[in-house]
């Protein structure tokens, strides 16, 4: 028994928010009284609760040390890594709107290859490229989902039309 | 034998071309995302669920089992040689399996299990042939309270007796049930848990759910810890032709592997990790070199293989009998009925008959396909293993993003698939199962729907749930379930208990 833990005990207050947090907008769901018995609530309600006592104990076994072993308590997330990630999705949301799928494709799969240690950026990218013009016509052309055109997608589809 | 003429107008439907292309290219990409760390058969057919916009259901059912039935195989072969299981039914053939690789006999490993799997998917999926119309008798007599309670029933055993701890189980699963309620409630009209955000009206779409979980969470983890580990892949060595000493030290265990396997997954409980277990130690019993287990022992192979495989097949009769998933591609599968408008349960023998026969049939196939894939072609497969972790996991993340995206073009949803994907990276840092959480957003509205009906019926009595024999034995069981390994992990500690305070 070493202590209380740290990332567990956070963990478990988190999840006590959450469960707080689908109590309150429960409460807030009107309620027609026609419904009364069997409502939009009641389940919503059961969930609040049994999350509630969940967390709670959660919380108890995190004081009294937490559950994990402690090789996996020592462990240090590579927060590097996780910041190339984050960087990663994070361009993605922003451009796959005005510059397509491809373009945020590309940058999202260098970053997250850069992430994972890979310093050949320009390799990385190139194979970036082509995995994802692949999915863009295995997905859009054949499919027909949309994914997100931009300028560059615009350009393919307008070369399949003369094809 | 109605089945078997079931069966047989089933093959007319699986054998057109058209049918058999699907099923091969659901068998071969199943075997490459099993082989391939990090990718499972939830997440594949949930990227692939918008094809059912597409493709008539027949077609893409039958590619979707062939995934399923593929990234078994796939998984296996991975397990053996890189010994990073892929999901918790195969950490046992990675047990024993990983240690003939490393004593230089890989080949019979991947062939005894190759074969197993063969031999068990084939039974079983002629054990779901005979045992669904059976339970499709039996589920007709089902009111709304009996389907509630069993639904109550499948949350216990798949949260919190499967996993290694009934409170994180059960906390996975009540975030699924919580994450299944957001969105419109279809009997009243009323928005819950929007949080005045329109894009939620319409709910949280699994398959933000199963790919953030999935394939971000995963992806996120592996690159927390992308320093640690490092995985050394066995190359593969020995013959594929398993010995005569081989061959019949394993076929026993396939049959014994079997026999356990079908019956607990059909059970509405399911889970492939009980099985598999129960399955390796009943061999390290039977085995007449026991003390060859935990150095390679061939039948720690077989029979745990056969056991996955067989519980795999067994899953489908609850799933397509009671409309009631036990797994987490089951889950995924069900939605894809759903995205169909059609229903699974005791109708659904009735109403789609070439939809559920062509499908049982073209399992069969499949699996003869498989054995032909997964056998000589072993070496091609392998290669995959190689592909470096940054293009790898990069990749994964940009297909995340494809299958997300393309649901309804709207950045939100690629936000919300990176916050439940770092929900998913919390869960697996902290060792939580994520299946539950699948498994509580496809079932939960469709428990509610049950219990509203059942509590209008009974004019709001809840004591309906316990009055109903039917019902009740069930909550009686799912009662069961969820004290007795209390019980026993208390006469377990107590035990392990003095062994520590000894040594």
């Amino acid at each position: 028994m070493g202590g209380a833990a740290r990332g567990e005990i956070a963990l478990a207050l988190g999840l006590l928010c959450i469960s707080g947090i689908v109590l309150w907008q429960t409460l807030e769901i009107p309620v027609s009284p026609i419904y009364a018995r069997v409502g939009p609530t009641i389940i919503p309600m059961m969930t609040g609760v049994g999350l509630g006592c969940l967390s709670f104990a959660l919380l108890v076994s995190a004081l009294r040390g937490g559950w994990q072993t402690d090789e996996e308590k020592e462990y240090t997330p590579d927060k590097l890594a996780l910041g190339w990630l984050g960087a990663g999705m994070l361009a993605n949301i922003v451009l796959i709107g005005p510059a397509g799928f491809t373009v945020a494709s590309v940058v999202m799969f260098t970053l997250v290859a850069r992430g994972f240690g890979s310093t050949r950026i320009l390799r990385d990218a190139s194979i970036g490229l082509a995995f994802s013009l692949v999915a863009y016509i295995g997905f859009a052309r054949a499919l027909g989902i949309k994914i997100g055109a931009g300028p560059l997608e615009r350009l393919i589809d307008s070369l399949f039309k003369m094809i | 034998m109605e089945s078997l003429q079931h069966l047989a107008s089933g093959f007319a439907v699986a054998l057109t071309p058209i049918n058999l292309m699907w099923c091969l290219l659901g068998c071969t990409l199943g075997t490459a995302i099993g082989v391939l760390p990090g990718l499972g058969p939830a997440l594949t057919i949930a990227l692939l669920l918008p094809i059912t916009f597409k493709v008539e259901p027949t077609a893409a059912f039958i590619l979707f089992a062939g995934i399923y039935y593929g990234a078994m195989y796939g998984g296996s072969t991975t397990s053996i040689l890189l010994n990073t299981p892929g999901e918790s039914a195969t950490i046992v053939t990675a047990l024993e399996g990983n240690k003939m690789a490393r004593g230089g006999r890989a080949g019979a490993a991947l062939a005894t299990s190759a074969i197993g799997s063969f031999v068990a998917g084939t039974i079983g999926t002629l054990g779901i042939a005979f045992l669904a119309p059976v339970v499709v008798d039996i589920a007709l007599k089902f009111g709304p309270a009996d389907y509630f309670s069993l639904m109550v029933l499948a949350f216990v055993t798949v949260s919190a007796v499967l996993g290694s701890s009934a409170i994180r189980g059960l906390s996975a699963l009540f975030l699924g049930i919580w994450l299944g309620l957001i969105g419109i409630d279809l009997q009243t009209g009323q928005a819950r848990f929007t949080f005045g955000v329109q894009e939620l009206l319409d709910g949280v779409n699994v398959i933000i759910v199963a790919v953030g979980l999935f394939a971000v969470g995963e992806t996120l983890y592996m690159a927390s810890r992308r320093l640690s580990g490092g995985d050394e892949i066995i190359p593969l060595r020995g013959s594929l032709w398993m010995t005569k000493e081989e061959w019949s030290r394993s076929w026993k265990p396939w049959l014994r592997g079997t026999a356990i396997g079908f019956p607990i997954g059909a059970m509405p409980a399911g889970g492939a990790e009980i099985p598999t277990f129960l399955s390796y130690f009943m061999e390290k019993k039977f085995s007449k070199k026991p003390e060859e287990f935990g150095h390679g022992a061939i039948e720690g192979v077989a029979g745990p293989e056969a056991a996955n495989n067989a519980s795999a097949a067994g899953v489908l009769v609850p799933m397509l009998t009671l409309g009631l998933p036990t797994s987490a591609t089951a889950a995924i599968m069900l939605s894809a009925f759903q995205s169909y408008g059609i229903n699974p349960g005791p109708m659904l023998l009735t109403t789609q008959p070439q939809l559920v026969w062509g499908l049982i049939a073209s399992l069969l196939i499949g699996n003869v396909m498989l054995l032909a894939l997964n056998l000589p072609m072993i070496a091609l497969w392998v290669k995959m293993l190689h592909i470096p972790a940054p293009l790898l996991y990069a990749g994964i993340l940009v297909f995340a993003t494809i299958g997300t995206y393309g649901i309804s073009q709207s950045p939100f949803d690629l936000v919300l698939l990176y916050v439940i994907g770092t929900i998913g990276f919390l869960m697996r840092r902290y060792d939580f199962p994520t299946a539950p959480v699948i498994i509580g957003v496809i079932l939960g509205p469709l428990a509610e729907q049950n219990f509203r009906q059942a509590m209008t019926i009974s004019a709001g009595d809840w004591t309906v749930f316990f009055t109903r024999p039917l019902s009740a034995s069930i909550l009686a069981i799912a009662a069961f379930a969820i004290l007795a390994p209390k019980v026993y992990e208390l006469a377990a500690s107590r035990r392990s208990g003095a062994l520590i305070v000894k040594s």
